[in-house]
């Protein structure tokens, strides 16, 4: 099979650091191709979390025996690496979360529930996965605002043009938009979105959990106001993940969640708030999946973020390719230069499920469904999709197994 | 697990050639539902006998994964001529046994997905409760409540 890409990350390294790549399955390896759902995890990330769990673990912050402070440096470190890693000014404005979902609850209820009115207006995009849609679509029923969609185009990006329209419907208070789509891969134009919403006096959400694994991110560059990710979709653990948000909007936000460690003093009469940015961390954090979270931002980095996107990139055109070469199959979305490394496309009389149930016994995972993004689906006139998408550790040898499975599909149902 | 198991010649058949196809214009019994996880989607009309109470004809629509469809589809074989009652009260496995093939708790849920939307249905036609183990799956599954 000919190989026409030449990713210059060295793949066989890095599937070393994988243990599950390395299991066979009647004698062949798994071709994992659902990375955008989850990522498999490296050996330096759970070394990382087992290490931490068993030499520097107590709860964070009050402690004053050396073990606390262990536990408070480390995961205080964690938050100065997602910091870096997002080029945000400072470490008060990164608050942890359990995952990008909490993250956007956590700027729909604590910025949105006290903002919002009857006359504004919510804006998202057909492309939004579930986690950006739906907490946009609660907070403005629950304050009386509009909630709108910008339609995509048939190449399954974000119709600017549509913009001023909705402007002219209301006070438009909140752009929200997912950097890169979780199911087609396509990259949103961000800066472009920000930039309007800032004209009109609203602020920018980004939901960057599936941008953030595929290039760098930079909060100032992107000029939003607001941005979340997810640790689990870029080698790190499941149970956290962080959002940024400006500090002006931060420190004028009500809290979200309320309880220990939030607090600055709690009285019968009245309980003030903490500072940046413990004013969002209430309860026991999962302190060990920050530090962990850190050490996979430090396997990203020690890759390269560059190399990791140019990797993906020649490896999504690489699949554009090859399954343009099979008939009967449909692939959604912009041409592999606009996109990240995920593909969603349709078999011919071929349900995803289906799909995906023989590719399974071809040792090939990948998805159909949904993907939480059903305004999307019902754009493409469907109800589901097949999506494979690829990481660190992918390699286009998967990609031809990808596609034998598919012709196997094709013609068991033909 | 291997494709000749679970995508046995009489589910690829039913698939591709589904028995009872269609609407009813003017049915006694109907309802829809959907599986929310996949998107598979039942809508089924029901028309009884002289009686009131056999089932002299059921159609289907849908769209769906195969085992979702071909499960719908053998089901109105199943059901014709039954009565309304029994059908209503018909425990699961009678279908699986008819489907035949081993099904993980993913696709389990297609291959009952039509018959909890005819329980639903049935039970509706004839004001009486659903059973609770459907209730929980009428839930779970969006078997819609009203049309």
């Amino acid at each position: 099979m000919a190989v026409t890409a030449q990713p210059k990350l060295d793949s066989q390294r890095i599937r070393a650091d994988f243990a599950y790549l390395e299991e066979l399955r009647d004698g062949k390896p798994v071709a994992f191709l659902d990375s955008a759902a989850s990522t498999q995890k490296p050996r330096q990330v759970l070394d990382a979390l087992r290490d931490f769990y068993e030499h520097s673990y107590a709860n964070v912050h009050r402690g004053v025996y050396q073990l606390a402070e262990r536990a408070t440096a480390g995961y205080e470190g964690a938050r100065e690496k997602v910091r870096a890693f997002v080029n945000a000014p400072s470490t008060r404005e990164v608050i942890f979360t359990r995952s990008a979902t909490e993250g956007i609850n956590l700027v729909a209820y604590a910025w949105g529930l006290t903002n919002l009115g009857p006359g504004d207006v919510v804006v998202v995009t057909e492309l939004e996965h579930h986690s950006n849609f739906v907490p946009w679509q609660y907070v403005a029923k629950r304050t009386g605002a509009a909630f709108r969609m910008v339609p995509i185009d048939d190449l399954g990006e974000v119709q600017l043009d549509a913009l001023d329209e909705i402007a002219r419907t209301g006070n438009v208070k909140v752009v929200a938009n997912n950097l890169v789509s979780n199911s087609l891969g396509t990259i949103n134009p961000v800066e472009k979105l920000a930039a309007w919403a800032h004209e009109q006096g609203a602020i920018m959400v980004v939901d960057a959990a599936q941008a953030a694994p595929h290039r760098a991110v930079d909060v100032q560059a992107l000029g939003c106001d607001f941005l979340a990710i997810s640790a689990h979709k870029m080698c790190g653990p499941s149970g956290i993940g962080a959002v940024w948000g400006r500090a002006e909007l931060l420190d004028a936000m009500e809290p979200f969640n309320l309880g220990g460690h939030m607090i600055r003093s709690v009285k019968v009469e009245e309980t003030t708030w903490g500072q940046l940015p413990y004013k969002f961390e209430a309860g026991t954090m999962p302190i060990a999946e920050a530090y962990a979270f850190g050490a996979a931002i430090d396997y990203l980095q020690a890759i390269g973020i560059d190399v990791v996107e140019q990797h993906e990139h020649e490896l999504v055109a690489y699949a554009l390719d090859r399954l343009g070469e099979i008939d009967g199959v449909s692939v959604y979305g912009p041409p592999a230069d606009r996109r990240a490394g995920i593909v969603s496309f349709n078999v011919d009389g071929v349900h995803p499920h289906d799909v995906s149930q023989v590719l399974d016994w071809e040792n090939v995972a990948i998805r159909g469904g949904h993907h939480c993004t059903q305004p999307l689906m019902k754009r493409l006139g469907v109800s589901a999709t097949c999506r494979a998408s690829f990481y660190v550790y992918s390699i286009a040898d998967e990609v031809d197994r990808l596609v034998e499975g598919l012709l196997k599909a094709k013609q068991a149902f033909a | 697990m291997s494709f000749d198991q679970l995508y046995r010649e009489v589910i690829l058949d039913h698939y591709k050639n589904p028995r009872g196809h269609g609407a009813l214009e003017h049915a006694d019994a109907h309802a829809e539902g959907q599986n929310p996880l996949c998107g598979d989607e039942v809508s089924i009309y029901v028309a009884f006998g002289e009686d009131g109470e056999t089932i002299d004809e059921v159609r289907f629509e849908g769209r769906g994964c195969a085992i979702s469809q071909a499960a719908t589809s053998m089901l109105t074989e199943m059901v014709r001529g039954r009565s309304a009652t029994e059908i209503a009260a018909l425990p699961k496995e009678e279908l699986l046994e008819e489907i035949g093939i081993p099904l993980t708790p993913v696709r389990l849920k297609c291959a009952i997905l039509g018959l909890g939307v005819l329980k639903v249905a049935l039970h509706r036609a004839k004001g009486t409760p659903l059973p609770e183990e459907w209730s929980t799956l009428a839930n779970e599954l969006e078997l819609d409540a009203d049309d």
